[in-house]
């Protein structure tokens, strides 16, 4: 899959200075224009995303990363759709410093926004000119003009591939944002194309960063204390560098690294090396409850949305409540891995980092080489869900492979320096006000929301664990806040619903106990909970059936087809309601209130001795715009269900003054196979020439709420702090 | 130099005797299949059959080994002739990062070959061990459910 056989990878090792005066050709400026879509925008020339060869073989550049979303399969078939071949004919390049426009960070649920706008339009505008071209070769009118399969057919049975026409033309012309797609023909888009990922995925062939072989590979551990804030006691590493196998420790300031030819003698001089025992240098972790301390902590106060309406009468009834979440772990299955190459003062990276652009940037300050000769290849690893250890394990890498030039180095994370280092989810506390009128109608809402930053992502040397490690050491960034109307902790705090008198405050905490950043959704996971636990609350108190409720409030058209489409279809209004220990919940979102509409409805079974959840049932219905692959949409909301039943259920990160104490899965419980729905339909709703709007995310904070709902249903007590562990539920029945 | 079967083919690696057979799998015998996940027989991800049973191969010291049979997904099928598990995870689409799913597979494997008519909860049971946290376990269930069937057997519904 990744092709980096043993010799690509070295072969790949010459490339670095050509594709650094190469890749001057998307850094032109570009002309004025209407917006082109997506990040055509960032990268106007049709050359920056499509190349077509003499031989008439196309190659497609993206700067987004496949990330077992089903991104390769899908920008596949949006080029293929629009250039009217087979998928397969198309050769993707996925996220590389060396050769795809810089796109940023993959993350967000922007991939089929950005990148994916894009391509179809550049797909699009090639498509003209293919056909522009084969018309003036054929000397007839366009209109008369078949693309099919590489090969333009023209009147009289004249036809030429795709690579005579090509030659015939340059593909380094700023893109036309206006130019039609195709309209006539079967269409690709829409189709559930299977991905093209998965054959070496369940097959044992080589899929990940972790298979990278390659001739002299070192194996490589670094050596740290147990958890974010602790550092090793002086270690006894004469010894150690005399161990069997062992090949170099490498020292910078605090950074250690141990490297052997054979991955298991790596393991135990890390072991032997951790034996000495480890110390807290920077201030002791709260005792108190990690929320309160967040809550009470000195903030930056945001002003979130403010809509007017007319003061709520004195005498409107007021619902007030808060909601808390712990941190919560990525917890991807496979610790970081990176190969990193230092060769002719060039360094080369094989990464799962999901922002190679930004990683290559803060590699080059870290190791103090100009940027031209740092280059960051995306491979995949295993699941992130965010910013997990890709990046600090690519700058660990990359410092040891600096020691040994000439070899790659693989550097891979044990399971409890994943569990002890990776930036954690924050935690986070939201305090809702609501005012009810006499018609059942909502006429106040306050909204204020307390949470650390959501993005620690490094863009400096700073931003990685060795920056901090290193003699001297590079100066941490500063956490900041991320503005709406994306947000951060405040990320969907602004209801979608139409309230009056409605206003809302973000309470950024910039000092964080524990390291944290972009966990999956962001923000949104809390503020969905929150929001939609309080509508039924409110529902509640209105007297009022929790789904009509929420149409009542809702006035923008796909939303309310999102909310009915799941009601419908689960059979919401048929349901049976008061069976002792059963419980319905509804959640609803649009992500981000721009990207994906995502309403799901749950049916779950508490089992009142043990307090334990049994999910019966979830319907699900989505709105993604023009939908690419259907069951792609339904492989990441199903994906998006279960990760946020096992964060919103029994996920919660714990530590002691010292240290993290969530050190493996016995520490750290996530959902297993018993524990999963019983069953997880999702409704897709197709919205053919509507702008991708992406998945991957906007199930998470619905899928949280509607279990909260369908509990306090269950039970008759409302659960507002995650997660929603049995004992909590327990304590709740017997109250 | 210590000696294994591994996939049928009999293997003679040089390796400390305390190495987890999940590192010479890896390492000395370059194949891919099992992943290292936890190194704690937590997560599934490195699981391989021995003797035909579900084993964390990240625990197993390979001087336990002699004289017993190591199969991992690799000696299943290949992209092209794939096994029954690995055509039913296709046929599903039953990955997203996929990092688990070798190990699912061989231990979907483990329990087809003893019971091709399990019930869904003897199903769900079995799979414990392994860990998904992409939240694929719908498919990974559909898929074991399809190889079932495609192996003369189907998994039975359990009365909830």
């Amino acid at each position: 899959m990744n092709g980096l056989t043993r010799r690509s990878l070295l072969a790949n090792s010459g490339l670095v200075v050509v594709f650094a005066s190469s890749g001057a050709a998307w850094a032109q400026e570009p002309e004025e224009s209407a917006n082109p879509p997506g990040d055509l925008d960032k990268y106007p020339f049709l050359d920056s995303w499509i190349r077509i060869d003499p031989k008439g073989r196309i190659t497609v550049f993206t700067g987004k990363a496949e990330l077992g979303q089903g991104l390769r399969t899908a920008l596949m078939q949006i080029a293929a759709d629009e250039l009217e071949v087979s998928p397969a004919s198309i050769e993707l390049i996925m996220a590389d410093t060396g050769r795809t426009p810089d796109e940023g960070v993959t993350a967000g649920s922007h991939s089929m926004q950005n990148s994916g706008m894009a391509i179809l339009n550049a797909a699009a505008n090639v498509r003209a000119l293919l056909t522009d071209a084969a018309a003036w070769r054929f000397a007839s009118s366009v209109d008369q003009i078949e693309l099919q399969d590489g090969m333009a057919y023209g009147p009289g049975g004249l036809r030429l591939g795709y690579g005579d026409l090509a030659a015939g033309f340059s593909l380094h012309v700023m893109a036309k944002p206006d130019v039609p797609r195709r309209s006539r023909g079967r269409r690709l888009i829409g189709e559930n194309v299977p991905r093209v990922d998965i054959p070496a995925k369940v097959n044992g062939g080589s899929a990940y960063v972790q298979d990278i072989r390659a001739a002299n590979l070192l194996h490589a551990r670094v050596v740290r204390g147990p958890s974010d804030g602790t550092q090793l006691k002086s270690a006894d590493v004469d010894t150690v560098a005399k161990m069997p196998g062992i090949e170099k420790v490498v020292r910078d300031g605090r950074f250690m690294a141990v490297l052997a030819a054979k991955e298991w003698h790596a393991v135990k001089a890390l072991r032997r090396l951790q034996a000495v025992g480890w110390e807290r240098r920077d201030s002791p972790l709260p005792s108190a409850d990690l929320c309160d301390v967040i809550r009470k902590s000195p903030a930056r106060d945001i002003p979130i949305f403010d809509y007017p309406g007319p003061p709520a009468p004195a005498d409107a009834g007021i619902v007030k409540a808060r909601y808390t979440r712990p941190c919560l772990m990525h917890g991807s299955i496979g610790p970081s891995c990176a190969v990193a190459l230092w060769e002719n003062g060039n360094l080369i990276v094989w990464t799962h980092s999901q922002g190679v652009s930004p990683l290559r940037k803060s590699l080059a300050e870290l190791v103090r080489l100009p940027l031209e000769r740092v280059r960051c290849i995306h491979v995949e690893g295993s699941g992130c869900y965010g910013h997990n250890g890709a990046d600090d394990v690519a700058a660990d890498a990359a410092l040891a492979a600096r020691a040994v030039p000439g070899r790659p180095v693989r550097m891979q994370w044990m399971r409890e320096q994943e569990h002890g280092w990776e930036p954690l989810g924050s935690a986070m506390v939201v305090e809702l006000q609501g005012t009810l009128g006499h018609d059942g109608r909502i006429v106040g809402w306050r909204h204020d929301v307390w949470s650390n930053a959501h993005n620690g992502r490094p863009v400096s040397a700073g931003g990685l664990l060795a920056g901090a490690e290193l003699e001297p050491p590079f100066a941490p960034q500063k956490p900041q806040p991320i503005p709406m109307p994306e947000g951060g902790g405040d990320r969907n705090a602004n209801p979608i619903y139409a309230l009056p008198n409605a206003s809302g405050t973000h309470h950024f905490v910039e000092r964080a106990p524990l390291r944290v950043s972009a966990l999956r959704s962001l923000g949104a996971h809390m503020n969905v909970f929150a929001i939609e636990s309080f509508m039924d609350e409110m529902a509640h108190a209105a007297n009022a059936d929790p789904v009509d409720f929420r149409l009542i409030h809702l006035q923008d058209s796909r939303a309310r087809e999102v909310v009915e489409t799941a009601a419908n279809r689960f059979g919401w209004k048929r349901r049976i309601k008061g069976r002792p220990g059963r419980g319905h919940g509804f959640g609803f979102a649009r992500y981000k209130n721009l990207g994906a509409y995502c309403a799901l409805a749950m049916e779950v079974a508490i089992e009142p001795d043990s307090g334990t959840i049994e999910v019966l049932r979830v319907v699900a219905a989505v709105d993604s715009g023009e939908v690419v692959s259907p069951d792609g949409i339904r492989n990441q909301i199903e994906g998006a269900i279960v990760q946020s039943l096992s964060w919103t259920q029994m996920e919660a990160v714990t530590f002691d003054a010292s240290h993290r104490t969530s050190f493996d899965w016995s520490a750290y419980p996530i959902v297993r196979f018993p524990s999963v729905p019983a069953s997880i339909e999702v409704n897709v709703i197709d919205r053919p020439g509507e702008p991708f709007l992406g998945t991957g995310e906007a199930g998470q904070g619905p899928a949280a709420a509607a279990l909260a709902n369908a509990v306090a249903d269950a039970i008759g007590h409302r659960l507002r702090d995650m997660p929603l562990t049995s004992d909590r539920i327990k304590a709740a029945l017997r109250s | 130099m210590i000696s294994l079967t591994v996939n049928g083919v009999a293997q003679s690696v040089d390796a400390d005797p305390d190495t987890p057979l999940l590192y010479v799998l890896r390492d000395e015998l370059g194949l891919n299949g099992a992943k290292f996940g936890c190194g704690l027989g937590q997560c599934g991800a490195c699981t391989v059959l021995v003797d035909d049973r579900p084993a964390f191969s990240c625990l197993l010291p390979i001087a336990a080994l002699a004289g017993r049979k190591v199969r991992t997904i690799e000696g299943l099928g290949t992209p092209d002739r794939p096994g029954a598990l690995a055509a039913a995870f296709e046929a599903e689409q039953a990955a997203q990062c996929g990092y688990c799913i070798a190990g699912m597979i061989m231990r979907a494997q483990a329990l087809l070959e003893r019971n091709n008519r399990p019930t869904e909860t003897e199903l769900r049971a079995y799979l414990a061990p392994n860990l998904c946290r992409c939240g694929t376990h719908m498919r990974i269930l559909r898929a074991v459910r399809r190889a079932a069937a495609a192996m003369g057997g189907g998994v039975q519904e359990s009365s909830r």
